[in-house]
């Protein structure tokens, strides 16, 4: 798990590498909560995510109820595996998910 | 069949995935079974890591076995911690928006989704979990 993230002015992008699962998650959660000061307008690159688990579903949701409060966000690049775990379990209904 | 017996813990769940990868890899397995089967076994192994053997750590056997004639791959997930049926976690409200459900629950109704099958048993001692997915 990588988090690569590019700051201009009040908008971060955070492009993320690799899984997204029980053992990455604690550290995603880490660095994307603590990048978020100021930020309105977040995007989420997904291009290089492999996959997502349940645990990375719930920072995802972490993430989400920071930036209900401050801005909005996205999800970009996001391939058919993610797709179909955030459809399993209605994340895309909550997140504004836009397909690779 | 070929099997792994490791410390459930955290820490060794790549590994797992890794060996399970490598017998995917030489069936042929397409990549997206592939990686629901790896998110599968983040959220198998990774219950047993969290529960099995709280607050100690115990050993788990990961098994891979394949079948042919629909060409499937059985992954068996074996410990001896408490007893434990993910099955019988209801799974979640979907009527609810996913902001007011519990993360709890997701990860098993994950797998039963992406796998063909999920099946439970206790016997002599030991949690025996079961995957089934046609590749």
């Amino acid at each position: 798990m990588q988090i690569d993230l590019n700051r201009q002015d009040d908008k971060l992008t955070a492009v993320m590498h690799g899984r997204i699962d029980t053992s990455t998650a604690p550290e995603a959660e880490k660095i994307l909560l603590s990048a978020l000061d100021g930020v309105t307008d977040l995007v989420l690159d997904f291009e290089d995510i492999q996959y997502i688990s349940s645990a990375g579903l719930r920072v995802l949701l972490l993430v989400y109820k920071r930036m209900k409060t401050q801005g909005s966000l996205k999800l970009v690049k996001v391939g058919e595996v993610v797709r179909e775990v955030l459809e399993i379990t209605g994340f895309d209904e909550l997140l504004n998910v836009e397909d690779a | 069949m070929r099997e792994m017996t490791i410390n459930a813990t955290v820490e060794n769940i790549p590994a797992v995935t890794a060996f399970v990868d490598e017998n995917l890899e030489s069936l042929g397995c397409p990549l997206k079974a592939q990686m629901q089967i790896d998110i599968a076994i983040d959220e198998l192994f990774g219950n047993i890591a969290n529960y099995a053997y709280r607050p100690g750590v115990g050993p788990a056997t990961v098994r891979v076995e394949v079948e042919d004639e629909p060409l499937a791959v059985i992954i068996t997930f074996i410990d001896h911690g408490k007893p434990f049926d993910p099955l019988g976690v209801s799974d979640p409200d979907t009527t609810l928006s996913a902001e007011d459900r519990a993360i709890g629950g997701l990860g098993v109704f994950l797998v039963k989704k992406t796998m063909d099958e999920l099946t439970y048993e206790y016997k002599d001692g030991k949690n025996i979990l079961r995957i089934k997915k046609h590749i």
